[in-house]
């Protein structure tokens, strides 16, 4: 072991080019002779598109659908039952189908030429009456998005089960509405991909912001019908992803297909308008729960509905099921619910694809079930912390089946909300809330307790049938001449820090220092395969790959280090960066020396894969490890201008063995503070024609230090039985709770008020709307 | 988005940009600190054929302190008001204002005259300057012209100033020891555009009152009669505030109606408590 391996605290090796501006984005990337794309786009959210005119004098520089010889459309398919498919052209045709959608690529010398060359292209629209609203579009007799359809139903997802005489004899139901709006990701760099072909190697070499390089290269092999040998894509860094960058999106194939028709390099940066408007966004869901309870807040029975708005087109691979397939299955929570009845609908709008983000579905899914708890205890007349807790999966019930058939695998769900409860010191808050505050805000305490499904494999996936089902995740391990180490993975860190944290868990095996450690990830050319970094996944998947590689690399170190000391080899062990053996230790540098320049010292037998190896890793059993958490907050709610603030914000989570508790410390930050956008700040509106209202960041709202709590944070440790080192995955879970907690807290806020805020983000307007609701109908 | 082809001159002093500006065919921007117009210019939504940029012309960075007032040429930064560079002849008034303009690096380029003339209703300094009785000082080839703030807004984006004229900067009467303002902006975090603007001046000194309200749809809107009432040292409520706005302007729907009546009693509660 090494005091710098597991557990350890250590800085990021990312750091250093990150804080200096030493890091490479696409975007800083230039290539001689290289094109710009800007795109044309649809300024009509529905319509017939009857013409695209071209200006004369640069009409070999404009490429529309019908240019794009040999592109197939990107199609997402999915074996669940009702599933239709919502092709993506990678140009319109037809019909346009939401503000945004990309209908001519423009190339020029610089990317302001190539937006003035758009800016002289025509487009003629007829258009059509736009579909905008999910729920209300589930019925017959609207205008249809996709004219092959029969509705705009593109998923109905059932979770059937007798409820019938709980629901007649529970003695309390509460029923509520809850809605997440719709937003967009805003990773810090957008979308970015700049593709060129190379004659000496025969292949398309593309730069691309991806969390998913193997997955991108498969899709853009597909699309443009190349082989993937001639395919190789280099994520470089990447700033954030979130989702957003483990999709194939249409401005990306069409980059490829202009830099392998014009054999130059062609580069497209998204910017921040196209982000906004035209990028895939993500949260909009519907809920409708009524839930069951005995009279002390015993949940008895579950039933919700839940409405997904997936907008136009069903991203590619991931598809526009799965966001309601994770909700409906999701939506019980770390609760103990005997019965559940769920349906889902996935809904086609005249809006940009929905795809999943952050938390995937269950940042809605906490909003709906978190104020459902809170309205248990209303209507029983006790504190939602008491009511919650008891509704928790207990410890001694660990492994636990839950209703939707997930299986919990460790952990003490409601220790993490006592802790999170004496953090906030919940009978002060109650206190305080009795007197007048003196500066006249009303004062809320909000609870929020989640499980995140992490490194879901095989059965998951293979389940949904979709075209991405990920299997045994392969690391290279390779001792260099000099007795350091290279790391291959194909996963992709954009942010997760794992370029450390990789290292961490080979200097756990080894005992090798980190710093002598290179994590090579995110290039299908020098990585094994992977589908890449999404899911909370990849610690878990390539960190256990790693491991099971650096134990095989150790086995080969410990014959050649035993034979240098001319010992058995039973009686040596790898031990900080060398072979110790009974009586003398030998460095991996001198073991790499003798491999690589003097095998004439190597032991006869030797085996002949050298210091190098690949091997495969796969959790057993491969549903998932279940990480969860506890979030509690305090907001002040100004009643006369509707503003809240986070007063005070706790965490404890729990995601097994921690690999480096800073970095899981920085995940549940950002996830939560991220939360807290969604909850109070981020919203992409449209007005009834479909146009989108929030294009740039004068209207578009995002959390920054000002809104950022001084978060405090509290461990727990309940190692996975599955895992290696019982690692589990914590990318994502951080912001799962917020929106559902601070919903809770704003609404404890409002109580003396007999106001209610079931609706994303919780704005000023809408918090003084509430008001005025509730003392209209006080009056 | 990357700005259209436009061109660009660089003005010596004012009576260059003034004949920049007149000898233009066709639509012609000043070109200051830029804060607001490099956005818009990147968003193609402005598209001027020919920019002018006064950055470099001294005389317009002057200020210059009087008996009883404050110049303030129109290129002076926010930055330098809020660290202090210019005499603070508003018993604070001003230096606060600019401390809480957009974030740091927006204030160490953007200007006190790009703002006023901008007219954004959302700004700080169109409000501000307007509470405070401030004069633009305004020149053409035919002379300079002042204009009190009162005479200088009309509309959103829009003033007195015609296509040839150039602001050189704003008078802003000296506060007297006595003088107490109340200034209070609403928005959604710190640094962002703001929902709602109240700001208020009394200086009894001078039997001087002023109640404005800002970030409206229009120009910042003058209220004589709240200025009355806070002149007599009378608190002012949100329902009375409310009120006040009612009879000015019967266009905000409820929540802008209550944040805009907030905005000025807090405003009017900081003055009466200074």
């Amino acid at each position: 072991m090494s005091d710098k391996g597991i557990g350890a605290r250590i800085l990021r090796k990312e750091d250093h080019r990150h804080l200096h501006g030493r890091a490479n984005f696409t975007a800083d990337i230039a290539m001689p002779n290289m094109l710009n794309l800007a795109f044309v786009r649809s300024g009509i959210a529905h319509g017939r598109l009857v013409r695209v005119t071209k200006p004369a004098d640069a009409a070999d520089r404009v490429f529309a659908f019908d240019d794009l010889v040999g592109v197939k459309t990107l199609r997402a398919v999915s074996k669940l039952p009702t599933y239709k498919l919502a092709d993506y052209p990678c140009l319109a045709t037809g019909k346009v189908k939401f503000v945004g959608e990309p209908i001519a690529a423009c190339l020029a010398d610089s990317r302001a030429e190539a937006e003035d060359l758009a800016a002289r292209v025509a487009v003629e629209i007829d258009p059509l009456p736009p579909v905008m609203d999910m729920v209300a579009s589930r019925a017959p007799g609207t205008a249809i998005v996709h004219e092959d359809w029969s509705d705009n139903i593109a998923l109905t997802i059932q979770i059937p089960s007798d409820i019938d005489e709980v629901v007649r004899t529970a003695p309390v139901k509460v029923s509520g509405e809850y809605k997440m709006s719709r937003h967009a990701m805003v990773p810090m760099e957008g979308r970015a991909v700049l593709a060129y072909w190379d004659d000496r190697q025969d292949q398309l070499v593309v730069y691309s912001a991806t969390q998913v390089p193997h997955l991108n290269r498969a899709g853009i092999s597909d699309i443009l019908d190349i082989e993937q040998r001639q395919v190789r894509v280099i994520a470089p860094d990447v700033g954030g992803g979130f989702g957003l960058k483990a999709l194939v999106f249409p401005e990306e194939i069409v980059a490829c297909w202009l830099a392998l028709r014009t054999r130059r390099p062609v580069r497209w940066i998204e910017d921040r308008v196209e982000h906004l408007i035209a990028d895939a966004n993500c949260r909009e869901h519907h809920y409708r729960i009524s839930a069951y309870a005995d009279r002390t807040g015993k949940i008895l029975a579950l039933e919700g509905e839940v409405t997904v708005d997936a907008g136009a087109y069903s991203v590619y691979p991931f598809t526009n099921g799965l966001e309601a397939a994770m909700a409906i299955g999701n939506l019980p929570g770390p609760y103990h619910v005997p019965a559940y009845r769920g349906k889902a609908y996935t809904v086609t709008t005249n809006k940009p694809p929905l795809a999943p983000y952050r938390g995937v579905a269950r940042p809605g899914v906490a909003f709906a079930i978190e104020q459902t708890i809170d309205a248990i205890a209303r209507a029983v007349g006790r504190d939602p912390f008491d009511v919650r807790l008891e509704n928790l999966v207990p410890a001694a019930a660990m492994p636990y089946t839950s209703v939707a058939k997930k299986t919990f695998d460790s952990g003490d769900y409601p220790e993490a909300l006592r802790r999170v409860a004496r953090m906030l010191d919940l009978p002060g808050l109650r206190e305080r809330q009795k007197r007048r505050e003196p500066d006249g805000r009303l004062i809320g305490v909000g609870f929020g307790c989640y499980t995140e499904q992490t490194a879901h494999g095989t059965s998951v996936f293979a389940s949904w049938g979709i075209q991405l089902v990920p299997g045994f995740e392969q690391a290279t391990v390779r001792l260099t001449p000099d007795g350091g180490l290279e790391v291959r993975v194909g996963v992709q860190s954009h942010g997760q820090g794992m370029e450390t944290t990789i290292a961490q868990v080979a200097s756990t095996t080894l005992g090798i220092d980190p710093a002598r450690v290179n994590v090579v990830h995110g290039d299908t050319g020098l990585t094994p395969f992977s589908t890449g970094t999404y899911a909370s996944r990849s610690i878990v998947m390539a960190g256990g790959a790693t491991s099971r590689a650096c134990k095989v690399l150790a086995t080969r170190l410990v014959r050649i280090g035993a034979h240098l000391m001319q010992c058995e080899a039973k009686d040596v062990q790898v031990k900080d960066g060398k072979v110790v053996g009974p009586r003398a230790s030998v460095e991996f540098s001198e073991i790499g020396r003798v491999w690589y320049m003097r095998p004439d010292e190597l032991p006869p037998d030797v085996d002949m894969g050298g210091l190098e190896c690949t091997v495969g890793y796969r959790p057993d059993p491969d549903y998932g490890t279940f990480a969860y958490a506890s979030h509690g907050a305090v907001v002040a709610v100004d009643p006369d201008t509707g503003v809240v603030e986070v007063l005070d914000y706790v965490i404890c989570e729990d995601c097994g063995t921690m690999v480096n508790p800073m970095v899981v410390e920085g995940q549940a930050f950002g996830g939560a503070v991220q939360g807290i956008g969604t909850a109070l700040y981020e919203e992409s509106p449209y007005d009834d024609q479909g146009q989108p209202l929030h294009s740039t960041f004068a209207d578009y709202t995002l959390p920054g230090a000002t809104e950022a709590p001084m978060i405090r944070i509290d461990h727990m440790i309940s190692p996975s039985p599955h895992t290696e080192y019982g690692i589990k995955g914590t990318g994502e879970g951080g912001n799962i709770p917020t929106s559902g907690l601070l919903a809770n807290a704003v609404n404890d806020a409002l109580r003396s008020l007999g106001a209610e805020v079931h609706e994303t983000p919780i704005t000023p307007r809408r918090v003084l709307e509430a008001i005025a609701r509730a003392r209209k109908a006080a009056a | 988005m990357k700005p259209a082809k436009f061109d660009y001159e660089r003005a010596t002093d004012v009576a260059h940009a003034i004949g920049l500006l007149k000898g233009s065919g066709g639509f012609t921007k000043i070109l200051a600190g830029g804060q607001s117009l490099g956005p818009m210019m990147n968003l193609r939504l402005a598209q001027p054929d020919l920019l002018v940029d006064i950055g470099r012309i001294e005389a317009l960075k002057r200020i210059e302190k009087t008996h009883d007032s404050l110049f303030i040429g129109a290129l002076v930064r926010h930055a330098m008001i809020e660290d202090g560079k210019a005499p603070d002849t508003t018993r604070g008034y001003l230096r606060s204002i600019a401390g809480n303009i957009a974030y740091r690096a927006v204030r160490n380029r953007g200007t006190v005259g790009g703002s006023v003339v901008h007219a954004d209703p959302s700004g700080d300094w169109p409000t501000a300057m307007l509470a405070a009785g401030a004069s633009a000082r305004i020149t053409s080839a035919n002379g300079a012209r002042s204009v009190g703030l009162d005479a200088f807004f009309t509309g959103a984006y829009s003033t007195v100033v015609g296509e040839d004229e150039v602001l050189e900067g704003l008078s802003v009467p000296a506060f007297s020891d006595h003088a107490r303002w109340g200034y209070y902006k609403i928005c959604r975090k710190p640094g962002e555009f703001a929902d709602s603007i109240g700001a208020v001046v009394i200086d009894p000194a001078r039997s001087y009152a002023r109640v404005v309200l800002g970030a409206t749809d229009g120009a910042p809107i003058l209220l004589p009669a709240l200025a009355s009432r806070v002149a007599a040292g009378q608190a002012v409520s949100i329902a009375d505030a409310g009120a006040a706005i009612d009879a000015v302007h019967s266009g905000f729907d409820p929540f802008d109606r209550q944040i805009h009546a907030t905005a000025l009693s807090r405003a009017i509660t900081k003055a009466l408590a200074a």
